[in-house]
This record gives C-alpha cells, structure tokens and sequence, in this order.
C-alpha cells in the first residue's frame, strides 16, 4: 500500500500518525486515571466508572444549551465552566455513592463489583428516563473545531491537542495530590494500614469518600472532553469501561505510572496495527498481547488487588 | 402495560383518545345495524387469536431500555401513531386495536423469549418489532413455530425471506446499488473506501457493494475497514483515507462510533463538502447525536427522509409532531415502522380475517397509497417496492434531497451475482 506514495507523503502520514498515536494515549490515560485512583488506591472494582463519565458528559450538554440560550456571548469559553462543573457533580455523586452503597461493601470486595454493576444501571435508565434514550448532540465552540496546519499535509485536529493538554494537566495534579500533598499521604496511608492510620488520628472514612470522590471527579471531567470525540447517550458510558480496565489492570493496579506506562504501550500499539491492520484485526492482537503479558506477569490482575 | 410507558403521548392527543375512548360505551348503546360494518368474530378469527367483538390484540416489541433503545424509540413511536390513527379511523375490520408492548431490551434472547409470550399467552393477530438483524434471527424461529406475523421495519441485508415476516424496510441491494450509480455519474467517483461496524450488515451490503463497484461500475475498491461495535477512535483509519485519497468515502458505521467518527473525521480536517462521503447507516436519528455541523456535506442513501416533500408526508410529519413533540426528529426506520400497522390492517380487510394465514395470502400486491414516503407496494417476496432517495445533509440536521429513482426498486433479497 506504500508503494505510490513520495516520501514527503509518507513522511507526512507517519507523523500525522503518531499523533494519532499521542491523542488515543491521552484519551486512555485521562479515562483510566479516575479508576486508578478507585481501584488502584483504594481497590474498589468501580463498574459504574463509565457512568461517572457519562455524567459529567451530560453535564458539558447541559452547559453548552445553557450557554447557547442564555450566555451566547461567552459560549467560546462554556467547556471550562463545563467541565468544572462536570468534576463537581461527578464528585459529589461519587461521594454519595461512597457514603450510601461502598462503604459498607470495604471487606466484601467482589460484592463492590456487584454493586457497582447494579449502580451502572441504575445511572443507565435513569439518563434515559431524563435526557431520553436518543444520544445528544454537544456544540463545541468554533475554536475547538477543526484542525491545525502544521506543513502542507500535516493536519493536527485542535480538539486532540486540547485532550492532550487536559489530560497533561490533571495527571501532573493528581501526581501531586498523591504523593506531594498531606491528602496524598493520607490516602496512601490509609491504603497501607487502615487501623494504624486511624489510630495516628486520620479520619480514615473522610479519606476514603474524598478519594472515591476524586476518583468519580476525574471521570466527570474525561466524560466531559469526550463530547468533543465520542458519543453522549445513557449507555456510551459501556463503551469505555473494558478499555479502562484493561489500562488499569494491565499497568498494575496500585501505581500512577503504571497505568500511564500500560496506556502508552496498549495505544501505540493499537494505533500503529490500526494503521497497518484493520481495526477489529488491530484490536484482537492488541488484547492477544495483553493476555499474553498478564499471562507472564499477573501482578496486575485485579482478583489479586482485592482489599482485605 | 400497554400504553403507559414513559413516553406520554401529549395532552392534545391523549384528550381525543380518551374521548374516542369515552364514545364507545355510547356506540354500544346503538342500534344494532350500526355494527353492520364489523364481521362476527366466528367468521374473522378461526385460529384463536386474541380477537373480541370490539377488540384485536396487536403487539409491541421493541427495545426501550438498553443501547439499542437509542434507534428503537423512533419505531416505537410511530407504530402507536399508526394505530391510534387506525383506531380513530374506526379500527380494522370493525375492531379498535388493543396494544401489547414487551421490552426486548437491547438483548436478543429476549426478544425471542417476549415474541414467544406475545404469540402464545397473548395470542396477538400481529406483532410490530424487532430492529437489529440479530434480534430478528433470533425471534425468527418463534414466528415461524407458532405461526405469528411479524412487521419488520429496519432496512437490512437481506438474504431472507419468511412467510411469517413483512419486511418494510429497504432490502441491501434496493438501498446501495442505485446510490452507487448516481455516485459513480454525480461525482465521477473512480474509487472507494468502505469503513463499517464488524458484524453481518455492513459485512453483507458492503458485500454487495463491492460486487456492483467492481463487476458493473468497473471501478476500484481501495480500502475495507471493519471496526468493533462500539469502537470510539477512528484516527488512524481516517489518516489511511487521507493517504489513499479515495473519491467516495462509502460508510456503515452504526451506534456510538457513528458519532466518534464523523467529530473525529471534521477534527482531523477531512471537509464533506470536498470529499464525497456515502453513508448507509444514517438517518435524521442519527444526526441528533452526531451534531449536524459535524456531519453536513454528506451523502446518504434512504428511502425516506423527513423533508421529504409531499402531502402524505406533510400530513404525517405534523401528526407525529403532535403526538411525540415538536423537537423530535423521524428517521427513515421510523418511518418504515409506521406502514407496518396499515399494511397490516389493508392486507386484514382484503382478507376479510386476522386468520395469519388468510393475511400472508392477501398480502401480495397490496398497496399503500397514503404513505408517507409516497407509495409503496408489498412484493409477493414479503419486501416492499420502493424509491430510493440520496440526500445531503445540512447543518440543521435534516436533509436536502438530491437524488430519487425515478421508479419504484423490485425488492431482491436473494440476489444473483452478488453473493
């Protein structure tokens, strides 16, 4: 298939794909860090992640008509405020959830997967039952669209360079919270050893629901900047949650660089068998490469991360 | 269970149903003559089915939970537009029709579980439902055991044909070919990338749209891409188009991807008023999800479309507006979805019987004058002739239409030659 092509061509095409490469690396570790947080920080078996982010997706929908209406002055600047509010609503549901449903599931970890899984679809229907069952449209502002022109046949699209830099920004935020931060210390306390770090004085259920609420929080603001790439419907929540896990699970569940490392390896190599490849072909080897790794490597896997 | 799910029709429409309702105890209070009109039921139901003296049971099954509920809904409001309709219209063969609705819930199993209840313990003359081809497969078997009859309202693959099943949607070949004909003489278009969703429909008709490019139109397909259901990253596919530069970008990509491939082809710079893209896989339904700046310039094929002009359709758009609400938008499925209950009911009264197999026989041939599309007209093949129509999608989210054949498609499902 490279046969017809000048080398400025191709030259062309191989950078504009790995940035392709960059952009789907972005998207993966921006869905995988909430869960990271959860699962890998706290070792729950979050299902209804998906839903989290779809949350904070309806969220930026809600905000984008509210601008369009009332504000359309400020409409170039609504995805901030959207997604401010997406980390809001996702947190503090998350924190809800924590209260009323996890907490009471710390010592039965696979029941938490269970539960979880019912939470899903509670969120599922009850999205249908307010926004509809038909998907929604999220206008974006005129300078989230479109491309930019580095050379003549180099196009890099804008909205995959903002993800880019979102993603950028809320891992080195929540690399700081973790291990810079005296909230971060806490957490990983308290993950280590629950009744010693009670008995220093950490109020170790404050702990868990702002981490759990973290956790929903980045997940409402990955929904929200997917609007700009992928579908907001009840059920597009399921679309990413096996990649996520995958990620997660893949990295080894406890480590923040785990997880960036497991979404840069299982990106580039998607993208580049994509390429070359055809696109169920791609993800069938990419799978194929996980289980075989995990096979040799188990650390990662999530029944052994349980918390007990 | 029959009517009160969560989509309540509107005010305006519940009052004159309700009033048709609160006239029928005044009806049975009329002279006897006045039922003249209305056979015994002896006479219209020998093989036990759910027919009373004022009532036939006709069924609902549909997806309204689930992914699938997304396309579903559509369907399932136009299919109760058309029988509230029918009913006001004074019912079919003298009798109002009664609706059941089961959920089949976006999961195959269970359409075939709940074609099994409407069949066997609610005895219904008919059934609307089933969208996805997996769902029909799976009912299938169940309306051909316990001799049911089905209205199926998805255009699909073709490649079947059951006695028990009137398919109002497009067949693969009555959809593509004539698209890629007018594509081939508009556009001059010399090559092809096909991009699909990995399962049987977009397998099968970019199957037959293969054949056609390469046996009848002698030109070339450049790319065949197939991507999981669900699949929401579409950027290395989209810099292979860029590479291989195909004139027409031929596209069945369904659910979700829909909507991450067409924000992910404008991001990426691809501009639809530039390159020719085809699409069989979206309708107005889509484009609500989609964004309509994300998809205008496109072209895909149906046949219907919601701006369809004329006095049927005029009719038919203001009624279902009525009913579900200004703002919702009609897809070419929904459409298909709302012939099923006339059909139906034209194909009841030639037959003079609900009897399912009185009705399959008068079937054949029966014509619909007054639909929405235009006119159609059931093949003794169980499909419907109909037109097809390429429009171009606007920033609005509706369609302007370009192209329509200027006489009705012969359904084909089992066509020679592209198989």
């Amino acid at each position: 298939m490279l046969g017809d092509y000048s080398l400025g061509d191709l030259g062309a095409i191989f950078a504009m794909q790995g940035f392709a490469g960059l952009i789907l690396f972005s998207v993966y570790v921006l869905m995988a860090l909430g869960l990271a947080v959860i699962f890998g920080q706290m070792g729950v078996i979050n299902m209804a992640h998906g839903e989290f982010m779809i949350l904070g997706a309806y969220v930026t929908y809600l905000c984008s008509t509210f601008f369009q209406t009332h504000l359309p002055g400020l409409f170039g600047i609504y995805f901030f405020v959207a997604m401010i509010l997406a980390f809001l609503a996702s947190g503090a549901l998350g924190m809800i959830v924590e209260w009323t449903l996890i907490r009471h599931l710390y010592k039965r970890p696979l029941d938490t997967l269970l539960a979880t899984w019912g939470l899903s679809l509670i969120l599922q229907q009850s999205y249908r039952t307010i926004f509809g069952a038909r998907e929604v449209g999220v206008e974006l502002p005129s300078w989230l669209i479109g491309s930019v022109q580095v050379t003549d046949t180099i196009e890099v699209p804008i909205n995959g360079l903002f993800v880019m830099a979102i993603t950028t920004l809320i891992t080195v935020g929540v690399g700081l919270l973790m291990y810079r931060s005296r909230f971060g210390q806490q957490v990983r306390a308290v993950m280590q050893n629950r009744p010693m770090a009670g008995a220093v004085g950490i109020d170790t259920e404050k702990v868990d629901r702002y981490t759990f609420g973290l956790g929903c929080g980045i997940a409402g603001v990955a929904g929200s900047a997917f609007t700009m790439i992928g579908s907001t419907g009840p059920t597009s929540g399921q679309l990413y949650i096996v990649d996520t896990f995958l990620i997660v699970v893949f990295g080894g569940a406890a480590s923040l660089l785990g997880t960036i490392a497991s979404a840069f390896s299982i990106s580039q190599t998607q993208s580049t068998l994509e390429f070359f490849l055809s696109g169920s072909t791609a993800k069938v080897l990419t799978l194929l490469a996980v289980v075989g790794i995990l096979m040799v490597r188990p650390q990662g896997l999530f029944t052994l991360k349980v918390r007990r | 269970m029959a009517a009160d799910n969560e989509h309540g029709p509107h005010s305006a429409l519940r009052r004159k149903l309700l009033m048709g309702l609160a006239s029928i105890p005044a009806m049975a209070m009329m002279p006897r003559s006045a039922f003249a009109a209305a056979p015994p039921t002896s006479a219209v139901n020998t093989t036990g089915l759910a027919v009373t003296d004022t009532e036939v049971t006709v069924g609902i099954l549909h997806s309204a939970t689930g992914t699938m509920a997304i396309s579903e809904t559509g369907s399932i409001q136009a299919e109760k537009l058309a029988i509230a309709q029918i009913n006001e219209m004074g019912g079919v063969l003298g009798r109002k029709i009664k609706v059941i609705q089961e959920d089949g819930a976006s999961d195959w199993p269970t359409f075939a579980e709940k074609a099994k209840k409407l069949l066997v313990n609610d005895h219904c003359a008919a059934v609307m439902g089933c969208w996805t081809s997996a769902s029909r497969k799976a009912a299938l078997p169940v309306f051909e055991q316990y001799n049911g009859l089905l209205y199926y309202p998805t255009f699909y693959e073709g490649l079947e044909q059951s006695k028990n099943v009137i398919y109002t949607g497009q067949e693969a070949t009555q959809q593509i070919l004539e698209s890629l004909n007018w594509v081939t003489k508009e556009k001059g278009a010399k090559t092809f990338f096909f991009i699909g969703s990995d399962y049987i429909w977009p397998r099968t008709s970019n199957k037959i749209a293969r054949k056609h490019i390469e046996n009848v139109l002698k030109t070339k397909v450049v790319g065949e891409e197939y991507f999981p259901l669900g699949h929401t990253q579409f950027n290395s596919v989209i810099n292979k188009i860029k590479l291989t530069k195909p004139d027409v970008i031929f596209t069945d990509v369904v659910g979700g991807s829909n909507v991450a491939f067409y924000k992910q082809l404008k991001a990426a710079g691809i501009d639809l008023s530039k390159q020719t893209l085809l699409t069989i896989s979206v309708t107005e339904d889509e484009i609500d999800g989609i964004g309509g700046d994300n998809i205008a310039g496109a072209y895909s094929c149906m046949k219907y479309f919601q701006s369809l002009k004329n006095a049927n359709n005029e009719k038919f758009v203001a009624a279902f507006h009525k009913m579900w609400g200004e703002k919702t938008v009609i897809g070419d499925v929904t459409q298909a979805a709302y012939l099923g209950p006339f059909l139906w009911k034209m194909a009841c009264e030639k037959a003079g019987s609900f009897d399912v197999d009185k009705v399959v026989a008068a079937s054949a041939d029966i014509e619909f004058k007054e639909a929405p599309e235009g006119y159609v007209k059931i093949h003794p093949n169980h499909h419907l002739w109909s037109k097809t129509r390429v429009a171009k999608a606007l920033p609005s989210g509706q369609f302007e239409i370009v192209y329509e054949s200027p006489a009705l498609i012969e359904p084909n499902p089992f066509p020679k030659g592209y198989q």
